[in-house]
């Protein structure tokens, strides 16, 4: 069974979550048999990178508007029937969101969005996922001939193979007038600062922190780390900090190696959001904080006498 | 303008969950449903402001059993005009998307809005298979909607930042926070909710995609290891050394 994925392409080269999609994918087709190809969108720098994940194939849609889900499936299909694939994985990212959907129901495929494991094909077409916002997982069996599956950032990890490089072909297929025009595009971070469901470390911080003027203590922390900064619901909501940075049950969910809560209590809310993360540190000053309990590590103390030490240690640490 | 809001019934979010018949089904027992925070907060609201500054209607769709009528008349309450109930249990996203295709395939809605994803099942795919039913635009994690005369201005989530779009004509989107503010029903709404039509609309033909097998909780957390707080570099030293993550 071949397998294609769909990689979203940022400067020509595919994202971190794109090389994810082609790692899971290159380890499914190991155990499924077959190969994987991937299809592109928009501008390509030789092989995207993807060659060195496992992909053998790159088709590549140069012209689609990699804003408008209808193209964008529509070429994801047409590859999809020239290499003979009959499961499609890509991220569940922003790209994967807008795509994966259409392209399941042109292929009438079953579909599971937000997979954390490899499928299972022993006892039907299994795939794990999140469910209940990261309180539980679901086993989901696939039941049509043709499979979509994305998945969620950071859940399997980059494996390169040193397959080498990946052969690109322009996609041959009509993909139709977009019926969306692209107005501009507003970029919320500085250049070179991490997404925030791709970080591997993530320093987050809540009402604990008594107000956005002390959040560059925050940032000078996660600029040691080289983590991405997030923060908990109601810091959000009273505009301390941007909607993006919200994780937790109704934010975005996240699974990075190192979560580092910086006076949040640990909500049931927030810990859904954060608790598929390998490691978490609590820094609280109330020792009965809820968050003690989902943490592996913990201090008590207060964040505006705990976090400037960190800080230095961290800096410490670098130094070597 | 004519508006359709697909809702959906989840699990009040304090909820703590388990699950019977080993694990095959969700423990409904004590559990408070709600509906669905990014469906009502961000697009029901945003469905109702464009009603109110462009008159119109907004209709409610949801596909579920009859226990789920309380949280739709709820739904109501915030201020839809009426609300349609497709009468079948909602096990799997492609079925859904069926039967809310079917319902709004000859009723010109000039726009199908929904949330970006249940917060119990997390899939976020229900929108765009809509979408792909119709033949219509689909946007992803919007976060802004407005109308200019017959476009609709969108703004949505991509990687590193936002982008603003622009569609002409009828379309779907998914609701991302930002979409609107969240609102609180009235007594008046809340009164008037009881008489606006709830309409119970019989299944259209369609076959699941996906089962769910079975569920699990995930493992249980050791030990919280504590670290005194005059000497964080015993962090940094266990981040490196035991727990291997810096």
């Amino acid at each position: 069974m071949s397998i294609l994925i769909f990689a979203e392409l940022k400067e020509g080269k595919a994202t971190k979550a794109a090389l994810e999609a082609a790692s899971y994918a290159s380890k499914a087709a190991a155990d499924l048999g077959g190969e994987v190809i991937a299809v592109t969108a928009g501008h390509i720098e030789g092989d995207a990178g993807l060659g060195a994940y496992g992909v053998t194939r790159v088709f590549n849609a140069s012209d689609a508007n990699t804003s408008d889900s209808g193209q964008l499936s529509k070429a994801v299909v047409a590859a999809a029937q020239e290499s003979g694939a009959s499961i499609i994985v890509m991220a569940h990212d922003h790209a994967g969101k807008l795509v994966a959907s259409r392209v399941s129901v042109k292929l009438n495929a079953g579909i599971v969005a937000g997979a954390i494991a490899l499928p299972t094909n022993t006892e039907g077409f299994i795939v794990k996922k999140s469910v209940f916002s990261g309180k539980a997982m679901a086993h989901v069996e696939i039941k049509t001939a043709h499979k979509v599956i994305t998945i969620t950032p950071n859940s399997f990890g980059l494996h390169t193979n040193d397959k080498g490089t990946a052969e690109v072909t322009a996609l041959s297929a009509d993909l139709g007038q977009s019926k969306v025009t692209v107005r501009e595009f507003k970029p919320t971070s500085t250049d070179g600062s991490i997404p925030l469901p791709e970080a591997d470390l993530v320093i987050s911080a809540g009402r604990g922190m008594k107000g956005p003027e002390n959040w560059g203590m925050i940032e000078e922390l996660a600029s040691e780390f080289g983590a991405a900064t997030a923060c908990s619901r109601p810091v959000s909501d009273i505009g301390w900090r941007p909607h993006h940075e919200h994780v937790g049950q109704t934010g975005i969910a996240i699974r990075p190696n190192l979560y580092i809560a910086i006076g949040i209590s640990g909500a049931i809310q927030h810990l859904a959001g954060v608790n598929g993360s390998k490691v978490i540190v609590v820094v609280n000053k109330d020792p009965e904080a809820p968050f003690f309990k989902a943490a592996d590590y913990g201090i008590v103390g207060d964040a505006f006498d705990v976090v400037p030490k960190l800080t230095e240690a961290v800096k410490r640490f670098n130094a070597g | 303008m004519n508006i359709l809001v697909c809702i959906s019934k989840a699990p009040d979010t304090t909820s703590k969950i388990a699950f019977t018949d080993q694990n095959t089904r969700f423990d409904t027992n004590g559990i408070q449903f709600i509906v669905n925070p990014y469906d009502e907060w961000y697009a029901l609201v945003r469905g109702i402001e464009l009603k109110e500054q462009n008159g119109g209607s907004v209709t409610i769709i949801a596909v579920d059993e009859a226990d789920s009528d309380p949280v739709i008349r709820k739904a109501i309450a915030i201020g839809a005009d009426k609300a349609v109930r497709i009468d079948a249990r909602p096990t799997d996203p492609s079925f859904v998307a069926q039967q809310i295709a079917a319902y709004a395939a000859d009723k010109n809605f000039d726009m199908i809005l929904c949330g970006k994803e249940t917060i119990n099942y997390n899939g976020g795919v229900v929108g765009g298979m809509i979408a792909e039913h119709l033949d219509l635009p689909y946007i992803s994690l919007a976060t802004n909607l407005d109308m200019e005369g017959s476009k609709a201005v969108i703004t949505r989530e991509v990687k590193g930042g936002s982008e603003v779009l622009e569609v002409d004509g009828p379309f779907v989107l998914s609701a991302s926070k930002g979409l609107a503010e969240q609102r609180i029903p009235n007594m008046r709404g809340i009164m008037a909710a009881r008489t606006k039509p709830l309409d119970v609309v019989s299944a259209a033909e369609a076959a699941d995609a996906t089962t769910v097998r079975s569920y699990e909780l995930p493992p249980e957390k050791g030990d919280c290891k504590m670290v005194d707080p005059e000497h964080p570099e015993e962090l940094v030293r266990l981040l490196h050394e035991e727990a291997k993550v810096i």
